[in-house]
C-alpha cells in the first residue's frame, strides 16, 4: 500500500489564526473561551464560546480581509471562510501549486463540516418569513452547503481531482483526513487537502445544543474554567469554532519533490456504537474498536503509543474514553500521556478531528504533549498522565488522535514520526 | 448624471467589488464587470430593493449592461 505523509498545516481557531500562534498559545495553557460577542447571548441558557477572535491579523487575530474579498465573503457563510483560510495556510506551507494539467488532476479536496451554514439557514428563514421567497440570495444555497469548502478551494487552486466532503458531526476532521489518506493510498489521488471547518457559534447553534443538554452552562462568570475534560465538576461542553486543514500526499511525491514532511499517516480506524443519538455507549465499545482498528492498519502495539489527543469534550462521556483507552494500552497506560486540548480551544464540531490531528503532528514534531487545563480535582483515578495543567515535555513518536460523533460514529487517526 | 444612474452605479459598484470609472453606460455586467449569471440575479434583487419596483424574471434577462438597468428602471419607478 502506498504510504501517505502530512506535508502541510493551517489553522483557524479560537486560540489564533495561523499555527504556530496557535501551537504557542496551546502549549501555555490559555483558554480561547470568553462571552459571546458576534450576538446578544445573554438569553441563552449559555452565553459563553470559544469565538474566533476577529481583528486586523495582528497578535493572531483572524482578518477576514487577509483571506478572501468582501464581495466573495458576503456571498458564503463564515465556515466557508475559515476553511478557505485554514486550506490556504496548509496549500502555502506545502508549498504546493501544480501549474500542469497533471498536476492538478492528481491533487483533490476533502474538507468537511459537522452543520455547515446553520446561520446562514436560519436568517434565510426568517427572511422568507418577513419579506417573502422573492428576497433569498442566489448565493444562499452554494454559501451554505458543506461542500462548498472543497469546492471554493478547488476552483481557487485548479485541483482536479477528488472532490468531497465528510459530514459525520463531530468525527468529520477525523473521518476526512483518515478517508482522503485512503484515497491517497488506493491511487485516487498523490495529493489531498483535507479537514474540517465550523461556525455554529450562533442563537440556533447554542439553542439547539443547550435543548440536548450538551453544553456547559454554570461558568457566565468565569468562563475559561467552563471546558474541564476529566475534571469531577465538568458541566457540558464550551462551543468553539475555526478550521483545521492538512496537506496529505504521498510519500515518494513528497520526497520526489523535497517536500518537508511533518508526519506519517500510519493508520486509521472506524466504528459504530449502534446505540443512541447522542450518547455514547457506556462500555466504551466503539472508540475501543475504532482505536484498535487505527493500530492494526498502522502495525503499531498498543504499548508503542506515546501520545493520545482525546475526543474528551468536558462532558459526562470523558470517562468513557478514558477507560476505553485504559483497556486498549493496559498496563503500557503508565507510560502514555493523554490530554484533552478541547479544554483550551472548546470543542470545534466538524474542525475538532482536524485541528487535533494537527496538535497531535505538532507534538511529534517538538516532542511536547499540549495540556489539559481546568483539570484541578480528577473525576476518576487513572494511570494514564492527563498532562494536568501542564504541557509534557516527553518522547512523542506513535500518536492517536480520537473523535467520537452524535449517532455514534467513532474515528480514530494514528499517526507517526517518520520512519 | 441622473440620480437613478448614481444609485444604480452605486450598488453595481459595491456588488461585483469593480471600480465606479469602468461602469459606464454599455459595460456589461457579464462581459466587462466580471459578473455571473448568480452575480446578475443578486444584481436585479438589489435594483429592486433599492427603488421599490418588481423586475419580471423576462425583464431581467434583457437587463445586460448598465445603461440597459438605468433605462428599466427609470421607466419602471
Amino acid at each position: 500500500m502506498r504510504r501517505v505523509v502530512v506535508t502541510g498545516l493551517g489553522l483557524v481557531t479560537p486560540l489564533a489564526c495561523g499555527v504556530e500562534e496557535t501551537w504557542k498559545r496551546l502549549l501555555a495553557g490559555q483558554s480561547g473561551a470568553d462571552t459571546i460577542k458576534q450576538f446578544d447571548a445573554s438569553h441563552l441558557a449559555t452565553d459563553y464560546a470559544c469565538e474566533v477572535k476577529h481583528g486586523d491579523g495582528t497578535d493572531g487575530t483572524f482578518n477576514a480581509d487577509d483571506w478572501m474579498l468582501p464581495k466573495e465573503r458576503r456571498k458564503v457563510d463564515d465556515f466557508i471562510l475559515y476553511g478557505i483560510a485554514a486550506a490556504e495556510q496548509a496549500v502555502q506551507d506545502a508549498g504546493w501549486k501544480p501549474e500542469d494539467r497533471e498536476g492538478q488532476i492528481r491533487t483533490g479536496v476533502m474538507i468537511g463540516s459537522g452543520i455547515g451554514g446553520l446561520n446562514s439557514i436560519a436568517e434565510t428563514a426568517v427572511l422568507i418569513k418577513e419579506r417573502g421567497p422573492r428576497r433569498v440570495s442566489p448565493f444562499f444555497i452554494p454559501g451554505a452547503l458543506i461542500n462548498l469548502i472543497s469546492g471554493q478551494v478547488s476552483i481557487k487552486y485548479g485541483f482536479k481531482g477528488p472532490n468531497h466532503a465528510v459530514v459525520t458531526a463531530c468525527s468529520t476532521g477525523a473521518h476526512a483526513i483518515g478517508d482522503a489518506a485512503r484515497l491517497i493510498q488506493w491511487g485516487d489521488a498523490d495529493v489531498m487537502i483535507a479537514g474540517g471547518a465550523e461556525s455554529s457559534i450562533s442563537e440556533i447553534g447554542i439553542a439547539g445544543f443547550n435543548a440536548c443538554k450538551a453544553l456547559s452552562t454554570q461558568h457566565k462568570d468565569d468562563p475559561k474554567n467552563a471546558s474541564r475534560p476529566y475534571d469531577a465538576n465538568r458541566d457540558g461542553f464550551v462551543m468553539g469554532e475555526g478550521a483545521g486543514v492538512v496537506v496529505l500526499e504521498e510519500y515518494e511525491h513528497a520526497v520526489a519533490r523535497g517536500a518537508k514532511i511533518y508526519a506519517e499517516v500510519l493508520g486509521y480506524g472506524l466504528s459504530g456504537d449502534a446505540y443512541h443519538i447522542t450518547a455514547p455507549a457506556e462500555d466504551g465499545d466503539g472508540a475501543y474498536r475504532a482505536m484498535e482498528a487505527a493500530l492494526n492498519r498502522a502495525g503499531v502495539k498498543p504499548a508503542e503509543v506515546d501520545y493520545i489527543n482525546a475526543h474528551g469534550t468536558s462532558t459526562m462521556a470523558d470517562t468513557i474514553e478514558l477507560a476505553a483507552v485504559e483497556r486498549l494500552l493496559g498496563d503500557a497506560a503508565a507510560n502514555a500521556t493523554m490530554s484533552s486540548t478541547k479544554s483550551c480551544t472548546g470543542h470545534l464540531l466538524g474542525a475538532a478531528g482536524a485541528i487535533e490531528a494537527i496538535f497531535s503532528i505538532l507534538a511529534i514534531r517538538d516532542q511536547v504533549a499540549p495540556p489539559t487545563i481546568n483539570l484541578d480535582d480528577p473525576a476518576v483515578e487513572s494511570q494514564l498522565d492527563l498532562a494536568p495543567n501542564a504541557k509534557r515535555e516527553r518522547k512523542i513518536d506513535v500518536v492517536l488522535s480520537n473523535s467520537f460523533g452524535f449517532g455514534g460514529t467513532n474515528a480514530s487517526l494514528c499517526m507517526g514520526k517518520l520512519r | 448624471m441622473s440620480d437613478v444612474a448614481d444609485r444604480v452605479k452605486k450598488i453595481v459598484v459595491e456588488h461585483l467589488g469593480v471600480e465606479e470609472d469602468k461602469v459606464t453606460e454599455n459595460a456589461s455586467f457579464i462581459d466587462d464587470l466580471g459578473a455571473d449569471s448568480l452575480d446578475t440575479v443578486e444584481l436585479v434583487m438589489a435594483f429592486e430593493e433599492e427603488f421599490g419596483i418588481e423586475i419580471p424574471d423576462d425583464a431581467a434577462e434583457n437587463i445586460q449592461t448598465f445603461g440597459d438597468a438605468v433605462k428599466f428602471i427609470k421607466e419602471a419607478s
